[in-house]
């Protein structure tokens, strides 16, 4: 149906066919894994930035101040400067820390980001690799920075880098449950794991509407415990500024601190991604049913569009959590996670089980 | 890219044993935990490895540094073992291996002739629940009765006597 929605597979394609013209086939893989490469890398720092700009502006926004508006329009240009200056900084050494590990942890972390990015389609046709088991290779990849963490925490030979660290290790890994429960009651509407084909399915409307109120309580406790596996407020006990200075990353400077700050966001942006993926629909657009007219229209807006305006809108609702609600107590947080959010999506699973197996889904 | 990861796998895995910092030696098995998720992703294999990935490396890796970090002597070095151990322990990995090798050399090899099959997740999940040929029912029953075996006996035992504890 959705057949006037521009492929950007056309547009590789085309890219692969004239660096085929040009050079051996072992040359174009190459070439073309450094394109990816390059362009992964430009979109990472690009929306990395824009992020941290983002974050600023909604935190003035909600607090009535005005927020980053002295270095170019509106401000734009202040992450580009902070960003320079954290280049320009001093990298602190700490004595009696483990260098090697001390060193390792960024790049631990900021590399499960990207491997994470990998699996995620942006656009119709435009996605890096489409694995068949998509939903659970970017859980696998993102579970595993939290290795990254406990390892910062611990070189850094300072108490509150370690409590932060293993207060940020018990979240993730309880929390990650609840994120694999929640986005498995899509997989379970689906019937796949591939990311593609949960797009496709989606055509005739979001997972969101079509799955009625399971559907809904299941995005909702994804929007919670993702909020809370990324280490953000209400839940970012890890780094609560009050009690525990940074948290895992008090003692990293310049562009060690930068890594850190720069994965946190963007394991943001790849939670938003994700759920919009899943429950929004991704790159589709906004379809009804059997509307015909209304969905040929929709389709006019590109799937680009679609795919990071629903993204940008669950960012918007993760920075509104952070900014209204208090930080939880690490009993609180476990409480919430193994008593209430389990239970509910185990029981809620089984609900979908039922209803696929009725039938009773559009 | 074969040659890379089992490479890493090689290299890493010697300095699990050797380093004498156990943290450290935590992060190489990691390491060589992740290049054999590489391989499998070379066999295209997906599933496994991702589930190598969630399991091994997400999994058991960080129960691993957290039991390391919630121990006392973390930055304790190991002492160096003994001359009699060393050699004991060398010769036995050895002859374990020249004997592994030796069967691998003499063992004629012949090239599959099946088709590659198609890993796909209902597949998978179809075989793991079926009764008949070649299904894992009872395999799949069994471990999952002892895995909640194992995690009552697990609560049980982390679970506080109450009144063991106001005696104290």
């Amino acid at each position: 149906m959705s057949s006037n929605i521009y492929d950007f597979s056309s547009l590789t394609g085309s890219i692969h066919s004239w660096l085929s013209g040009l050079m051996s086939s072992g040359w174009v893989i190459f070439s073309e894994m450094v394109l990816v490469g390059l362009v992964f890398l430009l979109m990472y720092a690009l929306i990395g930035l824009f992020l941290v700009y983002l974050e600023r502006k909604v935190c003035a926004i909600m607090q009535n101040r005005v927020g980053p508006n002295r270095v170019g329009k509106w401000g734009l240009l202040q992450t580009i400067a902070d960003l320079i200056k954290l280049l320009l900084k001093e990298l602190i050494p700490i004595r009696k820390s483990d260098a090697l590990l001390f060193n390792l942890a960024p790049f631990i972390v900021i590399i499960c980001s990207f491997l994470a990015m990998a699996a995620l389609p942006y656009a119709k046709g435009l996605q890096a690799i489409d694995f068949n088991i998509g939903v659970f290779y970017v859980m696998a990849v993102s579970s595993l920075s939290v290795v990254g963490i406990l390892l910062a925490g611990w070189s850094s030979n300072s108490k509150y880098s370690l409590i932060g660290a293993m207060r940020s290790g018990a979240q993730i890994v309880s929390y990650e449950l609840s994120v694999g429960l929640s986005l498995l009651a899509i997989v379970v509407f689906t019937g796949s794991m591939q990311l593609s084909t949960i797009i496709e399915s989606q055509a005739n409307g979001w997972w969101i509407f079509k799955g009625h109120i399971p559907a809904f309580i299941s995005f909702i406790i994804f929007l919670i415990a993702s909020t809370a596996e990324i280490n953000r407020g209400p839940f970012d006990l890890a780094e609560a500024e009050s009690e525990l200075t940074a948290g895992f990353h008090t003692e990293y400077s310049g562009i060690k601190f930068a890594f850190f700050f720069l994965a946190e966001y963007m394991n943001m942006f790849i939670v938003a991604a994700l759920g919009a993926t899943v429950f929004l629909g991704g790159w589709m657009p906004f379809h009804v049913g059997n509307w015909e007219g209304f969905n040929h229209i929709m389709d006019y807006i590109p799937s680009v569009v679609w795919f990071f305006s629903k993204t940008f809108f669950l960012i918007l609702i993760i920075m509104w959590f952070k900014w209204t609600f208090p930080r939880l107590r690490i009993d609180q947080l476990l409480t919430l996670e193994w008593k209430y959010l389990l239970p509910i999506s185990l029981l809620n699973i089984v609900v979908i089980a039922f209803i696929v197996l009725m039938g009773w889904h559009f | 890219m074969f040659y890379m990861f089992s490479g890493i796998i090689l290299i890493c895995s010697l300095l699990t044993i050797t380093t004498r910092r156990i943290l450290r030696a935590a992060v190489y098995l990691l390491c060589v935990l992740l290049a054999t998720a590489g391989l499998y992703f070379m066999l295209k294999y997906q599933f496994m490895a991702a589930v190598q990935l969630t399991l091994y490396a997400g999994g058991i890796v960080v129960l691993i540094i957290f039991s390391i970090l919630l121990t006392h002597h973390i930055s304790h070095l190991f002492e160096k073992p003994d001359l009699t151990k060393l050699i004991m322990g060398i010769s036995a990995a050895v002859i374990g291996s020249v004997m592994v090798i030796a069967t691998l050399l003499t063992h004629p090899f012949q090239a599959g002739s099946t088709t590659e099959l198609p890993v796909d997740m209902t597949e998978i999940g179809n075989q793991l629940l079926s009764t008949g040929k070649n299904g894992y029912v009872l395999p799949f029953e069994l471990i999952s009765i002892l895995l909640l075996a194992a995690m009552i006996a697990a609560i049980v035992i982390a679970k506080k006597d109450k009144n063991k504890n106001s005696e104290i």
